[in-house]
């Protein structure tokens, strides 16, 4: 038996490149049906070199929408989905070792600001408090970064746009945004899309016509007058349009729909059977 | 009489001595071993019923034995009547009857069992059903259970128990299909008209009545199936085809701008050819119109009043030039036309509740009627008078502090207002929490362990300047700072603790005299549950019930101060909390909101129990100056960093709560029974 080859020198700097931020470019138009002003509004914000804020139930389009402008603003994108162990290093970059050397790797926000993309934290409550803080110079006249570690101070491009999401319907008094953060955000309101649009959407991207894409969005509107009556939310789009994908590939609605929608929102049994009895209703 | 059981041998002899059997040629040995398997006392008996029957015949004493033996295990207690039966058919036809008669008995009975095994209560199915209804259009119904399925408009009653399909699942959706029914008839207007004109020409007004419901139900089952075609096919397998003859009349019925009016037509045209019976079809419950549509007025009677008074704060919010300097500008605005929104063409321009008042009226009446559109007069709502003078405390001693009111009409403060009296909480009997305790074992027993997962694990503190392990990531940037010529960082390590959630929660109770009875219970219930989770969690919490009696006299009841544990003595206070006098809530939020604040925590929290709108004795507090100085209090608080949140059982008034709390910062609950299990849930997802 032969002991592994240690890893050449180049092999781990090819490694480590390969942990480096992603900057996606969209080259095919992300899919968004504008409900409102929404487009114009953020596009001005972009113009202004201004922050957003999306607000709105999960599943309803932000992170569609965010991807529908970058590609409309001909800017790259980082994405960081934000959560609870989430540090300031891990935003904004650290020293990583490479044999005896030390390698400094750009934490998303840096990238997204050295490159001049829109970066989009998602779910921003999630994060710890003491991490979001990193943002409030990007988001205010300065338009900067300072890295500490690196004794930087990064000048954001005109380019550079910082946006964020939160779902102001989760109710817990421990994942609130405070005033300070929320007061530098130009702030759009998103719902659920009107059904007549909502069905659009469904036959768009879920490939089902027009009377299955109907009832999908039937369902997903007697699911959300079960908000707070056993659902914390009702079914997104975003699920509606998993259950009409499902559809598409030749399963059967009602199975489709359980699989997609009563599944994933409920695991209580008295609303999980009442979900199963309203998809057979609408099916 | 010994008690062992009888061997076969045994009984074979017992049986060969009353029937006879060795004269006759006759073994008993078969039977006699069957019986060995049964119960000393099962054998008595039908020892005693074979004696019984010999005396009348040795051959229907044999027949009784031997069929006793087979069929006496599935008997259970119906074995005597199963004999009876048998005697019965013997004096009316003889032999060859009374085996018939016995084996059909015996298999009628063993359906019967089969059936009841597969039959399902009511409670089994609420939950779930209660679901289902909440998501369907139309206004909130609630559910209950009586001895026949029927709904005056608010309130579905269902069966007790279903045994009617041969399985679990047809019960269910059998039970399913009545609830759906009873909703349709409330969605789709089968008591907006008065089919007592009609009724009045039968001569059996029952049978009427059963036809009217059976019409009714060929025209909903049409309804539905425009929006829930699943549902309909589901009736439609239920009933099986409409007999012949009402097929046709099902077809009419069934045309999309039908109304309960084509119904009564229908009615009156059978009446002329002569009604026979309705065919029995078991999703079809009982209408009773008489008491569906004397709801049906006084809901209406009430919405309108909600409707009116939303439109008259929309009125008199309008900017007026010195409407803030007029002191005699009333709570509500006199009767007479105003300058409105119309909610006909937009309902979005009314507060929720009246939004859904508007949506009910339109439902009761096809539209808004002109009055709706009238400013209001001062209403139909009208608090509990508790004007029971032994409840007046004796104001005696100095209040315990003063506090400042809000009046929005000379749109400044009152200095001083309110006298605040901090009582001494009563103590109840200490039983009962054990009893409630003892009652939600189980419900309590799952809020523990969902809260305990809420809790969670020691979590990891990464970068810490002590700790249990060393932290490899910190070593790493350490390691790599100090190669780069940079001041490493000293954190370098992982210290496990417990997450501080670092919260303080005070519980506002409502002792208002208008939440005695079952929202006092209520109440009391859901603190218990509360205190049993909240102990779970370990955040720091009090409770304090608030009522009063004008501005002089403004109570708290501390029933749990945040230093106090949850003791036995916690406990009889919260069994003492009761229905007192009024709800002065301003001040109450302004005094608990200052003892919050006296909390080292970095989250805050402000949970109202509450039943209704603050009110006080006399006119001033109630209506919109109460809402106006509550909603003042309730700001202050959010200045100072507390998240206000109300849980109200008021399914009528609860228009103010937007108002007062903000989208999504209140719950309302349409019944007190279901407060003690969703008040864990709000918890829950308010600190989660």
């Amino acid at each position: 038996m032969t002991a592994p080859r240690p890893a050449a020198r180049n092999e781990v700097r090819a490694d480590i490149h390969t942990l480096a931020t992603p900057l996606v470019r969209l080259a095919n138009e992300p899919y968004y049906h504008a409900t409102g002003d929404e487009v114009e509004v953020f596009a001005a914000a972009a113009g202004s070199r201004l922050p957003v804020m999306l607000k709105g139930p999960t599943g309803c389009g932000k992170t569609r929408f965010v991807e529908h402008m970058a590609w409309r603003l001909k800017r790259p994108l980082v994405t960081v989905a934000c959560h609870d162990d989430l540090t300031t290093a891990d935003l904004v970059g650290r020293y990583l070792i490479v044999g005896d050397e030390t390698v400094w790797m750009d934490g998303p926000l840096t990238a997204a600001v050295r490159a001049g993309a829109i970066c989009y934290l998602d779910e921003i409550v999630e994060a710890r408090k003491d991490t979001t803080v990193v943002i409030h110079p990007l988001t205010d006249s300065r338009r900067a970064l300072p890295v500490e570690k690196r004794g930087e101070y990064i000048e954001a491009p005109p380019d550079f746009m910082l946006v964020i999401s939160w779902n102001p319907g989760y109710q817990s008094v421990l994942k609130e945004m405070k005033p300070s953060t929320r007061q530098r955000f130009v702030a759009l309101d998103f719902d659920y899309p009107q059904a007549d649009t909502e069905a659009r959407i469904v036959v768009h991207e879920g490939g089902v016509d027009a009377d299955t894409a109907q009832k999908l969005v039937k369902l997903g509107g007697l699911t959300r007058k079960l908000k707070g009556a056993g659902l914390d939310e009702g079914a997104g789009t975003r699920l509606l349009v998993h259950a009409a994908q499902l559809i598409a590939s030749g399963m059967a609605p009602a199975t489709a729909c359980t699989a997609a929608i009563a599944r994933p929102l409920a695991d209580e049994p008295d609303t999980r059977d009442a979900l199963d009895d309203l998809i057979r209703a609408v099916f | 009489m010994s008690e062992r059981k009888l061997f076969a041998h045994e009984l074979e002899a017992r049986l060969d001595e009353l029937l006879l059997l060795s004269l006759r040629q006759r073994s008993a040995a078969e039977p006699a071993a069957l019986l060995e398997a049964l119960p000393r006392e099962t054998q008595d008996r039908v020892l005693h019923w074979a004696g019984v029957a010999a005396q009348t015949s040795d051959d229907l004493g044999w027949l009784i034995a031997s069929l006793a033996a087979e069929r006496a295990s599935g008997l259970g207690a119906q074995l005597d009547d199963w004999v009876r039966a048998g005697l019965d058919a013997y004096d009316r036809s003889g032999l060859a009857a009374t085996r018939k008669a016995l084996n059909e008995f015996a298999e009628t009975h063993a359906a019967r069992v089969r059936h009841s095994q597969e039959g399902i209560d009511f409670a089994t199915v609420e939950g779930r059903l209660s679901r289902f209804l909440q998501a369907l259009d139309g206004r909130a119904l609630k559910l209950a259970s009586g001895p026949k399925a029927w709904t005056d408009s608010e309130t579905l009653w269902l069966p007790e128990r279903l045994d009617v399909a041969p399985d679990v699942v047809g019960n269910q959706r059998l039970y399913k299909v009545m609830a759906a029914l009873l909703w349709a008839q409330t969605r789709f207007g089968s008591f907006n008209i008065d089919p007592e004109p009609e009724l009045e020409l039968w001569p059996d007004r029952e049978r009427g009545l059963r036809w009217f419901a059976v019409f009714e139900a060929m025209r909903l089952e049409a309804c539905i199936g425009v929006e829930l075609p699943g549902l309909a096919r589901d009736i439609a397998l239920l009933r099986g085809p409409w007999p012949g003859k009402l097929a046709a009349v099902a077809e009419s019925l069934a045309r999309p701008r039908a109304t309960a009016a084509d119904s009564l037509a229908c009615m009156a045209e059978l009446r002329r050819v002569g009604a026979g019976d309705t065919p029995i079809i078991p999703h079809i419950g009982v209408m009773d119109p008489v008491a569906a549509r004397r709801v049906r007025a006084a809901r209406i009677a009430r919405e309108l009043a909600v409707v009116r008074r939303a439109l008259n704060v929309i009125a008199a919010t309008d900017t007026k030039p010195g409407a803030a300097e007029n002191s005699d500008y009333p709570p509500l605005a006199a009767e007479g036309e105003l300058q409105v929104p119309d909610p006909q063409a937009d309902l979005l321009a009314l507060p929720p509740a009246a939004r859904e008042a508007a949506k009910s009226l339109m439902q009761d009446l096809g539209e808004l009627p002109p009055e709706a559109l009238h400013a209001a007069g001062p209403g139909a709502w009208q608090p509990v008078d508790g004007g029971d003078e032994s409840m007046t405390p004796g104001v005696t001693t100095q209040p315990d502090a003063f506090y400042d009111e809000w009046d929005y009409r000379r749109g400044s403060w009152r200095h001083g207002w309110c006298h605040l009296y901090e009582m001494t909480a009563p103590v109840g009997r200490h039983e009962w929490v054990d009893e409630v305790r003892t009652r939600h074992a189980h419900l309590i027993r799952s809020i523990r362990r969902r809260f305990e997962a809420l809790r969670g694990e020691d979590k990891p503190q990464k970068r810490q300047f002590d700790g249990e392990e060393i932290d490899l990531d910190a070593q790493v940037d350490a390691r790599a700072d100090r190669m780069s010529g940079a001041e490493p960082s000293p954190r370098l390590f992982i210290h496990r603790r417990r997450i501080e959630r670092s919260l303080a929660v005070m519980f506002m109770v409502d002792m208002s005299g208008s939440t005695k009875g079952w929202v006092n219970d209520a109440e009391r219930e859901s603190l218990v549950l509360l205190c049993e989770a909240i102990e779970a969690l370990g955040d720091s919490y009090a409770i304090y019930g608030f009522s009063g009696w004008t501005r002089t006299h403004c109570d708290i009841y501390p029933v749990k101060r945040f230093a106090d544990r949850y003791d036995a003595a916690t406990r009889q206070r919260i069994a003492g909390i009761e229905a007192r006098d009024y709800t002065r809530m301003g001040v109450a939020v302004r005094h608990l909101s200052g003892l919050l604040m006296r909390q080292n925590t970095r989250h805050k929290l402000l949970v109202t129990l509450s039943d209704g709108r603050p009110d006080d004795y006399g006119d001033e507090y109630r209506g919109r100056y109460g809402i106006e100085d509550t909603r003042r209090a309730l700001l202050e608080a959010r200045e100072k960093g507390i998240r206000s949140y109300c849980v109200t059982i008021d399914r009528h008034g609860a228009d103010y709560l937007p108002q007062l709390y903000g989208p999504a910062h209140y719950s309302v609950i349409d019944d007190a029974k279901k407060l003690p299990q969703k008040i864990a849930e709000i918890y829950r997802k308010l600190t989660g």
